[in-house]
């Protein structure tokens, strides 16, 4: 018997409409886990990098986390992947929510969809029986409104349902898979899915899951339930509220708006304005917030409240999470109930709350600039809130410079030149970054943007605090009962941290100890991702419940493998360099590992240069970034050095060599 | 004069407000009760359901009760601060009109025991945010029930089957007792 994970993935033919129900090999099990670390050898076995993003030999891959639907706390998530149209890199994106749970019901781990439907259709899981039906009713249809139509017309209340809205029609670079709560949003996961004609997935699931060593797992869920509770009931204190509790940021449940509003930057990631907030703005803000704030609502089997049901005056009903709250209110220079309002427009059409709104902020600043010119905007109103919701508009239908803007900052600018590319300036991989502008060159932080494959820093960053505390008293405080740390030493480093003087920014944590600190967060993120883990409940918060020495347990004693630290550890290893290594093959280098040239004002080339250098050593890879023989050797992934070999990305006697295949040149 | 006895009562107060539809409870309910315990969980077992509509605002657990043989001559529809309920949707039977409260495979019938052998029902556990709490109080409770409302039961009888019919009746049921 298969213990936590069904052992079967759905195999979708959408071009010849063929479904196959396919048994999984316990082995990759034991060697990627599941959710993003078997995407991730799939991606790897069957989506080479000759395949672009929208042609029907790529993937788009819904994989359920190898824990979700056992009793394991906020462990829910669907590991969406796919070769992105924006970064043309391999791209994952996570959405929480009821999804994973109910396809591991209905009895499957994955569903990997391949070719491209002719029509629009939506797939309809329920338990065995599964089909492919007609969708061209729902074409144009709002996200969140398909998902209704079509529980209705199946008379499945219960059916947890994955939609696309009209951004992921009209393959919109920036396009979301919107589910309920959740939505997988970053990466152009909603453009593959339009791309291939799949307008929605529907599952209903009523089998058992089961687990290896029941009587340990359930103790390891009480103890994580009562150390959230402990959590709780003792935020921790000298940190901003949102990274003093569990849970993805709480920004439905907390009015943080004063310190984002004046330490992020407006526009299109521009101005910062630092003395924005003042009573007035508090109190209208405040019931704004108050008065359309439905409910605090969870994710499946789990009790931290990170979402909201959001109700604007005269707009439907939808559901919101994190920092979306206010991208929009920021980019447009405006306020929180334009912001809430056009999140519901947002949310139908179905596209990422980082980059749409950047998007509009940016097209604004060229149209200031004199580069793109009121030909380009025929029509478009003259006040910003006006502005914003024209520009929505044009994007998700592809219509004028719509079209060019849809492919994101990068792309767009591109394409319209003139200069234009000095404002597609908040990008890391051709995706756009939080709109986030800093003094001081972070170290910790300038490896995480650099090296993240995830793109996106919130899922990069956590476990160790973002800035030292002031004091010493303080930081002893913090160590006390700081169980999570893989190895004491990082107790030491946090105790020695200051602002000031010899132990500080940008020169201490030193450059061996950011390599651990950049490893250790990492690993947890990949960890959750594989696990199906929310982020909020372990790689994401300080001190979270999930950590590197109660998951080896979670993992045996519910999946039935033998697991440990150093195992785990291997494993997260492993599929972490699979997701470089198809990223290599399609001709990520060191050159593009950098963060925006503005993130930081004080930058120190040397010293990132010797970061970068040292990590990449430390990591295994060689000075382009590319694993070496050794270390692909030692994880067991000598079948990606051959093809490394075989495609001259390593040559049999040397190292590396940098130079790129044609095959691999960015098609610009 | 009737005889007082002490009863343990159980009672789950159920806050919907408080209710953010995370459904642990079906599904710790449903790895309680599987065999061996917590082997396995599915809350299409479960004996306890929330009824979830987050875009009407509509969350209610409820408890799977009796079973019953015969769906109701009528259905009910609630109508609560503007919110629609779906038919019958607070009715805690296991019975022919739906699919509520059977077990998936076999399709027989689910009661709620509250977690017999457990300190406190399990779904009020892994509700840590108190939309479910359990309180036990005890009550005195007479044992026999007053002799006019058995009268009233029993004319109704007679007035239905006539004296002859009823009496048989009783002498036949007394005789298997
Ligand atoms: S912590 Fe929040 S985002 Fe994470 S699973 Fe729980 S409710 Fe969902
Ligand atoms: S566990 Fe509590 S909050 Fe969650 S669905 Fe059940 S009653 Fe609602």
């Amino acid at each position: 018997m298969r213990y936590a994970e069904t052992g079967f993935n759905l195999e979708i033919d959408l071009t010849r409409g063929n479904i196959e129900r396919v048994a999984t090999d316990p082995k990759d099990t034991e060697l990627y886990l599941g959710g993003l670390g078997t995407n991730a050898k799939i991606i790897w076995d069957r989506v080479p990098p000759e395949v672009e993003p929208f042609s029907p030999d790529n993937l788009l891959i819904f994989g359920a986390g190898l824990l979700c639907g056992t009793p394991a706390t906020g462990c829910n998530r669907t590991i969406v992947t796919t070769i992105s149209p924006q970064t043309k890199l391999m791209a994952f994106s996570m959405m929480g929510g009821f999804f994973a749970p109910e396809l591991k019901y209905a009895g499957y781990d994955k569903v990997i969809f391949r070719g491209k439907s002719p029509d629009l259709v939506y797939l309809w899981i329920n338990n065995d029986k599964v089909e492919i039906r007609d969708a061209s009713h729902l074409k144009g249809k709002g996200a969140v409104e398909t998902a209704e139509i079509i529980k209705k017309e199946l008379k499945e209340p219960k059916a947890q349902v994955a939609a696309i809205g009209l951004a992921g029609e009209n393959r919109v670079f920036f396009a979301s898979v919107e589910q309920g709560r959740s939505s997988a949003s970053r990466g152009g996961m909603g453009a593959v899915m339009g791309d291939k004609g799949l307008k929605a997935i529907v599952v209903r699931g009523t089998k058992d899951i089961n687990l290896a060593r029941p009587a340990e797992f359930m103790e390891l869920c009480n103890d994580v339930m009562e150390y959230i509770k402990f959590r709780n009931d003792n935020p921790i204190p000298g940190v901003m509220p949102i990274l003093a509790g569990l849970g993805s940021p709480q920004e439905m449940k907390v009015h943080d708006e004063k310190w984002h509003t004046e330490n992020f930057m407006w526009g299109n990631s521009r101005t910062r304005r630092k003395d924005f907030w003042n009573k007035e703005i508090a109190a209208e803000w405040m019931n704004t917030m108050d008065g359309m704030r439905k409910r605090l609502i969870s994710c499946y089997n789990c009790p931290m409240t990170c979402g909201a049901t959001i109700q604007p005056p005269g707009l439907p009903t939808y559901m919101m999470k994190c920092f979306t709250k206010l991208t929009y209110t920021m980019a447009a220079m405006s306020d929180l109930e334009f912001g809430l309002g056009i999140a519901q427009s947002a949310t139908e059409y179905g596209v990422d709350g980082f980059s749409a709104p950047q998007v509009m902020a940016f097209a604004l600043e060229l149209y200031e600039a004199g580069i793109l010119t009121d030909e380009d905007f025929p029509g478009m109103p003259s006040d910003n809130n006006g502005r914003f919701y024209w520009l929505l508009d044009r994007i998700v239908r592809r219509e004028g410079i719509g079209d060019i803007l849809a492919n994101g900052t990068y792309w767009a600018a591109k394409e319209i030149g003139n200069g234009a590319e000095a404002y597609a300036h908040n990008n890391i991989k051709k995706h756009e970054q939080l709109p986030l502008k800093l003094s001081m060159l972070n170290p910790i932080y300038f490896l995480m943007y650099c090296t993240g494959e995830k793109i996106n820093i919130t899922q990069i960053e956590g476990q160790f605090p973002q800035a030292p505390f002031a004091t010493k008293e303080e930081r002893e405080e913090f160590v006390k009962d700081w169980f999570q740390v893989p190895d004491e030493k990082f107790k030491q480093i946090f105790l020695d941290w200051e602002f000031r003087g010899e132990k500080s920014l940008p020169l201490y944590p030193t450059v061996q100890m950011c390599c651990d600190i950049v490893d250790w967060q990492e690993r947890m993120h990949y960890i959750d991702d594989a696990l199906g883990m929310c982020a909020g409940l372990s790689s994401f918060p300080l001190k979270p419940p999930y950590h590197i020495h109660n998951y080896p347990k979670f993992i045996s004693s519910g999946a039935g493998i033998d697991m440990d630290e150093a195992k785990l550890t291997q494993a997260a290893k492993r599929y972490r360099t699979l997701v470089r290594a198809n990223n290599i093959r399609r001709g990520l280098r060191r050159k593009d590992e950098k963060p925006p040239e503005d993130h930081w004002k004080k930058r120190f080339p040397e010293l990132e240069k010797e970061l970068l250098d040292t990590y990449y050593k430390f990591k295994g890879w060689n000075d382009q970034g590319i694993p070496t023989k050794e270390s692909l050797h030692e994880l067991g992934l000598d079948f990606v050095s051959e093809d490394f070999v075989k495609r001259g990305i390593l040559t049999d006697s040397q190292e590396a060599s940098p130079k790129e295949t044609p095959s691999k040149k960015e098609k610009e | 004069m009737a005889e007082k006895k002490k009863k343990t009562i159980k009672t789950i107060k159920i806050n919907v407000d408080k209710c953010n539809g995370c459904r642990a409870c079906e599904l710790i309910c449903s790895a309680f009760h599987a065999a061996p315990k917590y082997s396995s969980n599915n809350p299409a077992r479960s004996r306890i359901r929330v009824i979830r509509e987050p875009l009407s605002d509509i969350y209610v657990p409820v408890y799977a009760g009796e079973y019953a043989v015969a769906e109701c001559a009528g259905r009910d529809k609630y109508t609560i601060d503007g919110k629609e309920y779906d038919e019958c949707a607070f009715c805690r039977a296991s019975c022919p009109s739906r699919g509520e409260f059977k077990e998936p495979d076999s399709g027989l019938p689910l009661k709620c025991d509250m977690c017999e052998g457990e300190e406190e029902p399990l779904c009020v556990k892994w509700c840590t945010v108190d939309a479910l709490t359990c309180e036990e109080r005890e009550e005195e409770v007479e044992e026999d029930v007053k002799m006019e409302d058995i009268e009233i039961g029993m004319a109704s009888m007679v007035d239905r089957y006539g004296l002859q019919k009823v009496m048989d009746t009783v002498a036949r049921m007394s005789k298997k007792a």
